[in-house]
Order: C-alpha cells, then structure tokens, then sequence
C-alpha cells in the first residue's frame, strides 16, 4: 500500500486528474471538498503529503495551513500548496506560514508526479 | 547835517552786528551751551515782530488820522496773551507734537495731510502777507527818503523805487545766510530768534526815547501834554462801537493766524511754559509801545507843517529839532521793525511755499518716496527754500512797485489782517471740533478767500485799478446784490467790516455745514482726536533725554517682546559693556537706538520707533507713527490670512489628494482582485483540459475512461469560452460602448424566447406565467431585455434548491415601466448577500454546481442600466425573487 496523499480541493475535474495521476504512481489519495472541515480530516488520517488548493469553498487554504503547522500532529507533514491565482503574494504566503512547495495551475502531469515523488521520499 | 552817506553806513553796521548776534546764537545753540537763548525773554521778545514798521511808524500815524482806535491793535493781542493763552498753549502743544513747521503745515495735517489745504492755506498767506511786506519795504525807503531830504536832496519815484529794491535784495541775502541754514524745522533759528529780540529790544527803546523826548523834551511834561491832547482833534474823533470791535477782533485773530506769528508763538517754542512769562510780559511790551503814541502824534501835528505824512512823525519831529541822534536811534528803530518782520514772515512764508508747494510738485515729478533724508533731496529743499525767499520779496517788491506806495500804512496792515484771519475758522475749528472735515475746511477756506479778495483786496488798490469802476458801483454782469463793497445789497458800512463780516459769517458757514455734511477720512479722524485731546496726555512739553527712561521699564518692555530669555540676554551684554555689574545698563542714546533695531525685527519699524518714543517719553506718538503701525499691522493681517487661505487650501488640495489616492488604492486592490479572480476563473478550467489531454495523450488508459475525459476536456473547453464571453459582454456593459437596437415588441414573446433558450422547458424547472399580463407591447434593445431573463430563469434552474423547482413570472404594469418579477420556490438569499450578488464574480454557493464565473448579475445589472431600468433583489418573497424594471419606451 503506496504511501497516502490528502488531496483538499473543490473542483471536481482536477480532483479527478489529480487522483489519476498519483493513483497510477502508487499513492493512495484521499480527497477532501471543504475547507471548514479539512482539519478533522487531517487530523483523523494524518497524510504522509497533503495537496493543499488555496481557494477553498468555507476556508482558505492558507487559514487551513497556518491551523496545520500548529498542530502537533500534523505540523511535519509536507504540504504542497496550489494556486489557480498565481501571483506573488499567495506564492510569498505560502512560504511564510510554512508550505513546503508551491505549485501554479495549471500544472503538468509530470511535475505533479515529480514532486510528491520528491517531496515524500526525501 | 546828518548826511545820508552816514544813514547807510549806520544801517549797514547795524545789519552787520545783527549779523554777529545770529552767528554768535547759533555758534552757540550748535555748542549746546545756549541755555538763554531758551529762556522765555527771549521768547517774549520775539513775539514782537507783531509789532512791524506799520505799528512803529503807522501807530502815529493812525492816531494823527482816527484817534484812539490805533489802541485796538495792540488790544487784540493784549486779550489773546492774557484771556486766551490756554488756546496758544493748546497750539503750542500741538504744534510740538506734530513737529508743525507753518500754519499751512497745520491745516493741512489736522485734516489729514491735506496737499489741497495746505496749498489753500499758503496762497491766503502769500496773498495777504505779500503787501504786508511791501509796507515794510515802503516804510524802509521812507524812511531813507526823509533823512536824503533832510540831507538836501528830494528823492524822486526812482531813488524810491531803487532804495526799495536794495533794500529787498538785503532783506533777502540775510534772510538766506541765516533763515536756510538748517532744513530740520524742528531745529530752531536760532540766531534769526535772537537777532529779532535784539530789534525789538532796540525799537522799543528807540519809541520809548523819541516818546520821552517828545514829552519831557519838547512837551513840557506830562500835565501839558494832556492839556495838549484834550485840545487837539483827536479827541474829536468819533469812535464807532462797530468799528472798534472789528478790529479788536481782527488784531487778535491776526496775531495767531498770521504766519510769522505762527512761526515766532509755535515754530519757534523751545517750552511750552514761556507762554506763562509771555502771556504777561508781552503785554506789557504792546503797553509800552503804545504809551507814547498819542503824545507824538499831537506833538507832531502841533509843530510840524500841515500836510507832512503823520505815518513819519516818530522820524521828522526828532529831525525838525535838530535831534539827528535820537533820529538815528529812531531810524534804527522803525529800521529793525520793518526787518524782523521781514525776516520771519518770508521765512515762515518761504517755508509755506517750498514745502507745500514746490516739493511735492518735485517729488511728484521724480517719484522718489520718503526722501526726506537722503542728501540730494536735502539740498532740493534748501534750494527751493531759498528760491521762495526771493520769491516772497520780490513780490513784496512788485507789489510795492504796482501800488506806488500810495495807500496809508495802516489800511494796508488792516487788507492783510482781514486776508490772513480766513485761516481763524478752519484753525480754530481744527483744535476744538472733532467733527470738523477736510471737505468743509477746503469750503470755508475758498469761500473765505474769495470773499476777501472780492470786497477788500481787489477795491483797495483803488477804484478802476483792477475792479472797474463800473462793477464797483453796479456789481459783476449788473448783479447789484454782488458789488464789492455791498455784497447783497448790504450799503453803506465801512468797507473793512463789510468785507470782515461777510467773509467771516460766509467763511464760517460753509465751514461748519461742510464739516457736517461730509465724513472725514480715518487719517483725519485720528489726527482730529491727536489736535482735540492734546492737552490731556501728560503735562510736560519740555524736551525730552534719553535719561527719562528707566532701563527697568525698557527691560520690562522688551522682554514682553523678545521673550524674557533674549531680553535680559541683550540688557546684561550691555551692562557688561558697560563695566556694570547686574542687568540693566545705563541708558544711552546708542543703546536705545540698538533696542529699536531689535524690537523693529519683531515688531516692524514703525511699531518699535512708537514703543520706544513712548518709552523715552515726552515725544509723545505721532499720528504718521500710529497711522504707520497700523499698516504694519494691517500688513501682518494681511499676510497671516493669506497664509491662513493658502494653508486652507493646502488642507484642501491634500485632502483631495489623500480621497484620490484612497480611491486608487481601493481600485488598484479591486483590479488586483479582479485580476486574481480572472485569473482563478481562467485557470481552473485549463487546469483540467491540460491534465486531461496529457492523460488522454498516454496510451494506457482504458477506453471508457478516454471518453469520459474527452468530455471533461469538451466541457471546460465551453465553460472557457463562455467566461471569455461574458468577461468581454460586461467590458463593452461598462464602457458604455454598447449600441442599443431599440425595437418594438410584446412582453409575452420576449419572455417565451427566454423561457426556451434557458432551457427551463428541459423540465427541471416549472415555470409559471400570468398570459393576460404579459399581453403589453414594450419598446427596447429586445434582444438584451431577453439575455437579462435568460439569466435569470438560468440562475433559477441552476440555484433552486427545491426538490420541485418552480419559477413564477409576474409582470405588472406601472405609469411609465413595467415590472417583471421572477420569484422561485427556494430558500431565498440571506439580506448580507443581495447586495453581493450582483457584484462581478461574487458565487455565495458551491461554484462546481454553479457552472458560471459569478459574472450573469453584474451583466444584468450593467444591461438593465443602459436600459434606463434595473435589477434589484426583491426581499420578502419566501424564495429567491429579482425584479426588473424596465421603462415602456
């Protein structure tokens, strides 16, 4: 069983390609809708990677990340955040409260791949 | 045999050691060791040029011809020294205090520095003192006339006129060397003052001497004397009570109003407490000059041949008894009448003219301000005052030539008395009346003037000489009631009073009427009070020193200025300087005029120079000083403001700035949301069409899963496109570069066209409409009213959160609109959020259901605005309910 990845996004299509691309890499991907909620989620399956979107319907990204690298449990999980923004400020953000990558929609499949690759073997 | 040759050289020496006594005075007024030359002898001594060669010679003259009314001259004085010095104190004062140079001088400066006035004031002066002066020089030559026929040779027209000339031409020299020396008016002549108190001194004794020798010499004593008199026709003279008071009156008035009496009572004033010793002391001196006049005249038409001129007898009778000394003495006498009087009245006349006159014409012509002290104006107005010396006598010369010596000492003094007391209203008016204007003075003055010139002055030189004789007995133009010497039909008085009487009455009218009819100007106002009130600041006049200020009361005065600190800082450096010990130094002059420096930085110049002068005390502030402060203070006004509007306006342009600027950070931060939700809005589906057709563009992915996906990628690929649509709709919305296409149409079709393209009928969504009311015809861009509906019904289908959605479409008709209403079935919108919503990607609800960018409202809302409609939320509908408003036509 391939190590597990929280996916916390809204948009369904993305979702869908998301949990395509890491599914067929191995990984177990969990997906989660609401940014309200996402905490509990976290909390009760504490992921070895969480992808992170920052427009969140409820709560934002950042607010979700910020309650992460706070809490005991899940403070040393690595966290890639994505953006359909793309501007300076959210990548700037992201740094601050602590994300371990950041990633700009739209993405290509391999980088995804690459980087959660990277990011949970190191 | 008293040989003329002798006469001359006597006169000369005599002029010569006038000359010593001037140089001397003056060495030592300059030396400051002068201290009588300021005592009130002098003074009084001085005042005596009132008596001129008219009352040396004439007073015997008058008294051979109209008995005792000679007395009136002297009386009028006498009354005014005695009855009235508290007015002279109060002229004093005032000429003191406003550094007063001439009687014109003051006029004008009472009613606020009058150019008009002043030169008004002058031309009476120099109209009525020029034949004053021209008697001086008549009796001057002859008086030389009498000693040539004493001496043999009977002078005709030309050795008369010749003597004249020379005689003016001396006067004038003398007059220049010592009466110009100085330009400050405030430094006295000295020398001239004490020349003149010499000549007095010199003819009173020589009347007293000839006076005596005629009583107790030829006389026989004073008991035969007045046998003598009672005999004699004088007694016989008939006094007339008006005539009497007239004159009284002139002499009086004369006496202050004439400009060398000004010039000698207030130019000329070291100390205003003279006035006490003089106001008797003179007196006395009129006393004595009269004592002996009615003895020399009866004596002298007792043994003189008849027919010898009675204006002469103090000469002749000395020189008919062989007295060639006492007649030397006599000569000498009448001699230092005629030039002390001269002497100060074409001063005070020269002064007159150049200052009111010949300067201001100057300075107008070369625009140069204030230029009283620099040096090449200075010598402008020496020059000019000296042109107008010569200018004086020549025409006292003139006029001596044009008139022939003709007329009668007297008279003439009496035309230049009743010329010269014009002044009286308006001077008398200016000191005691607040309410007294420039414009009545100015009214009074002409008027007055006027008057004189036409019923005294003008007839005196005779019938026909310059008034015709035909306009003298039956008026100018046949208008009797404006004869010359029957003004208004009023016949048959002496011409004297007629003229004073009228010139007065009419004078003093217009004066007063015009005074109250008009509103003095502020400069007259202040310089009214300063004239009014002089009397009741302070009590001393006498000159003041720098040693009256207490450097206590400086110090306290500055420190009130510069500040405690900078105040005793520059006290103590100065007590330093000057080897005291503590904070208050000495007062000098140089430390006074360094105070003023500094208080004038803070205070301006004008300002500093009053406090100090208050300070110093006795100076007293001028009305230029305040009148100066006041437009230093205006100026601070002034500029205070102008910084107060232009700080308003600062405030006022930042704050527009700082609108502006809050305005565009709040636009810039809209953009940058708008962009940031533009860019989410764009990516989001390009995310997926990219993952996707990597995906797809791997070859292990199962068929049905290709399909799918494809589909996905199809779909965002519309929603892409459809987002590209509305954000470029809205862009045209919102520049107002949208062109409407106004059509005519049936509310019912629009709303079936909308119905359908929504795809409502799918039936998803129950629509339910009113037919009858959709029944109404509608004039509009038909194609944008539907895009409206269409989103609507769209929202309806796509937020409706009712199991059995349903739409009701209501349409009511207004005055000038219809109002469509489309109200769901659903859970409505909570009141935060109906403002929200029509704002450009605002979604309150899960936006993967949504489907749309969150832009359909603010699209609306935008067409709706072009329409001259709108689109509002409509509260209270149990579900979700929008109305549109939309005008018929």
């Amino acid at each position: 069983m391939g190590k597990r990845v929280l996916l916390i996004e809204d948009e369904p299509n993305i979702i869908e390609a998301i949990s395509f691309i890491l599914s067929r890499d191995g990984w177990t991907v969990h997906t989660h809708e609401d940014g309200l909620t996402a905490m509990d989620k976290l909390r009760s399956l504490p992921p070895d990677l969480v992808i992170l979107d920052v427009m969140l319907p409820g709560r934002s990204g950042f607010d979700i990340l910020r309650d992460l690298r706070s809490s005991e449990t899940t403070k040393n999980i690595p966290v890639m955040m994505l953006t359909a923004r793309g501007q300076d400020k959210d990548r700037d953000m992201a740094a601050r409260l602590g994300a371990t990558h950041f990633m700009t929609k739209p993405f290509s499949n391999a980088e995804v791949r690459d980087l959660v690759r990277n990011l949970i073997e190191a | 045999m008293l040989t003329f040759n002798l006469l001359v050289a006597v006169a000369l020496v005599y002029v010569a050691g006038l000359f010593v006594v001037a140089f001397l005075a003056e060495r030592q007024a300059a030396s400051g060791h002068a201290r009588w030359l300021k005592s009130p002898l002098i003074y009084t001594l001085s005042l005596s040029i009132y008596c001129t060669a008219w009352t040396f010679y004439g007073a015997v003259g008058y008294a051979a011809r109209s008995g005792l009314e000679f007395v009136t001259i002297y009386l009028g004085p006498t009354l005014v020294m005695i009855g009235w010095w508290a007015m002279l104190r109060r002229l004093v004062r005032v000429g003191r205090e406003q550094r007063i140079t001439s009687i014109a001088d003051l006029i004008s400066s009472r009613f606020g520095k009058s150019t008009q006035l002043g030169v008004i004031v002058t031309l009476i002066c120099l109209v009525a003192g020029t034949p004053y002066v021209a008697l001086q020089l008549q009796s001057v030559t002859l008086s030389f006339a009498i000693f040539a026929q004493d001496a043999g040779t009977v002078w005709q027209a030309g050795d008369l006129n010749a003597a004249a000339g020379w005689v003016a031409f001396g006067l004038a020299v003398f007059t220049v060397l010592f009466g110009t020396r100085n330009l400050d008016a405030n430094e006295r002549h000295h020398g001239i003052v004490m020349a003149i108190a010499v000549e007095a001194v010199v003819k009173l004794v020589a009347l007293v001497a000839v006076g005596v020798f005629v009583v107790w010499g030829i006389g026989g004593g004073p008991s035969t004397i007045m046998q003598s008199i009672e005999a004699s026709p004088i007694e016989l003279w008939d006094q007339s009570g008006g005539r009497w008071a007239t004159l009284i009156f002139l002499s009086a008035a004369a006496f202050i109003c004439l400009p060398r009496m000004f010039q000698v009572l207030v130019v000329e004033n070291a100390d205003e407490r003279h006035l006490r010793v003089a106001s008797w002391a003179f007196p006395l001196y009129l006393l004595l000059m009269s004592l002996f006049v009615v003895p020399i005249a009866v004596v002298g038409l007792d043994l003189l041949p008849a027919g010898s001129n009675p204006d002469l007898f103090v000469l002749t009778l000395p020189l008919s008894q062989g007295r060639e000394g006492l007649a030397m003495l006599s000569f000498l006498g009448g001699f230092s009448s005629a030039t002390s009087m001269v002497i100060v009245a074409t001063i005070a006349m020269a002064t007159m003219v150049s200052n009111n006159i010949i300067v201001p014409i100057w300075l107008h012509r070369f625009k140069q301000p204030s230029a009283v002290f620099s040096g090449d104006v200075r010598e402008v107005i020496l020059l000019s005052r000296r042109i107008s010396i010569a200018c004086v006598l020549a025409l006292g010369f003139i006029y001596y030539r044009v008139s022939g010596g003709g007329t009668s000492l007297a008279a003439i003094g009496l035309v230049s008395f009743a010329g010269v007391v014009q002044i009286l209203p308006v001077m008398l008016g200016g000191l005691f009346w607040r309410g007294a204007t420039r414009i009545g003075a100015g009214l009074g003055l002409s008027i007055g003037l006027t008057v004189w010139l036409w019923t005294l002055f003008l007839p005196s030189f005779g019938a026909g000489a310059i008034i015709p004789t035909a306009v003298l007995e039956n008026g100018p133009f046949g208008l009797g009631w404006l004869r010359p010497q029957a003004l208004f039909g009023i016949e048959g008085i002496d011409p004297l009073i007629h003229c004073v009487m009228w010139s007065m009455l009419l004078n003093s009218l217009f004066f007063v009427s015009g005074s109250l009819l008009s509103f003095p100007l502020p400069l007259e106002r202040l310089q009214g009070a300063q004239f009014v009130n002089v009397l009741d600041r302070g009590t001393s006049a006498s000159p003041w020193t720098v040693a009256d200020a207490g450097a206590e009361d400086l110090l306290v005065m500055v420190q009130r200025i510069l500040g405690s600190d900078e105040a005793q800082a520059i006290f103590q450096k100065e007590a330093e300087r000057q080897g005291k010990t503590g904070y208050l130094p000495e007062v000098t002059t140089q430390f006074i005029e360094q105070l003023e420096k500094r208080l004038s930085g803070s205070v301006g110049a004008a300002t500093a120079h009053a406090m100090i002068g208050q300070m110093t005390g006795g100076s007293g502030v001028r009305v230029e000083d305040l009148i100066a402060v006041a437009d230093e203070a205006a100026q601070i006004l002034e500029y205070s403001n102008r910084l107060e509007a232009k700080s308003a306006e600062q405030e006022r342009t930042a704050r527009a700035l700082r609108q502006a600027n809050e305005k565009l950070k709040a636009l810039s931060i809209q953009k940058d949301a708008f962009l940031s939700q533009i860019s989410h809005e764009l990516r989001t589906p390009m995310t997926s069409i990219r993952s996707f057709s990597e995906i797809l563009g791997d070859t292990d992915v199962a068929a049905d899963a290709r399909e799918r996906y494809a589909q996905i990628i199809q779909d965002e690929a519309v929603r892409l496109t459809r987002l590209l649509d509305d954000l470029l709709d809205l862009a045209v919305l919102e520049n107002g570069q949208v062109t409407l296409n106004k059509q005519s149409g049936i509310m019912r079709d629009l709303i079936d066209r909308a119905v359908q393209a929504s795809g409502a009928q799918s039936g998803d969504l129950a629509v339910l409409r009113e037919p009858l009311a959709e029944e109404v015809p509608i004039t509009t861009d038909l194609d944008r009213l539907v895009q409206v509906f269409i989103n609507l019904i769209a929202n309806a289908r796509k937020y409706c959160d009712r199991p059995e959605p349903k739409l009701r479409i209501v349409v009511s008709e207004r005055d000038f609109a219809y109002h469509i209403d489309f109200v769901d079935n659903g859970s409505g919108i909570s009141p935060q959020n109906q403002q929200v919503i029509f704002e450009k990607f605002s979604r309150i609800t899960d936006q993967g259901k949504a489907g749309g960018a969150g832009l359909g409202l603010a699209i609306c809302r935008e067409i709706m605005h072009r329409l001259g409609g709108d689109v509002s939320y409509l509260p209270g509908q149990y579900g979700t309910a929008f109305r549109v408003v939309v005008p018929k036509t």
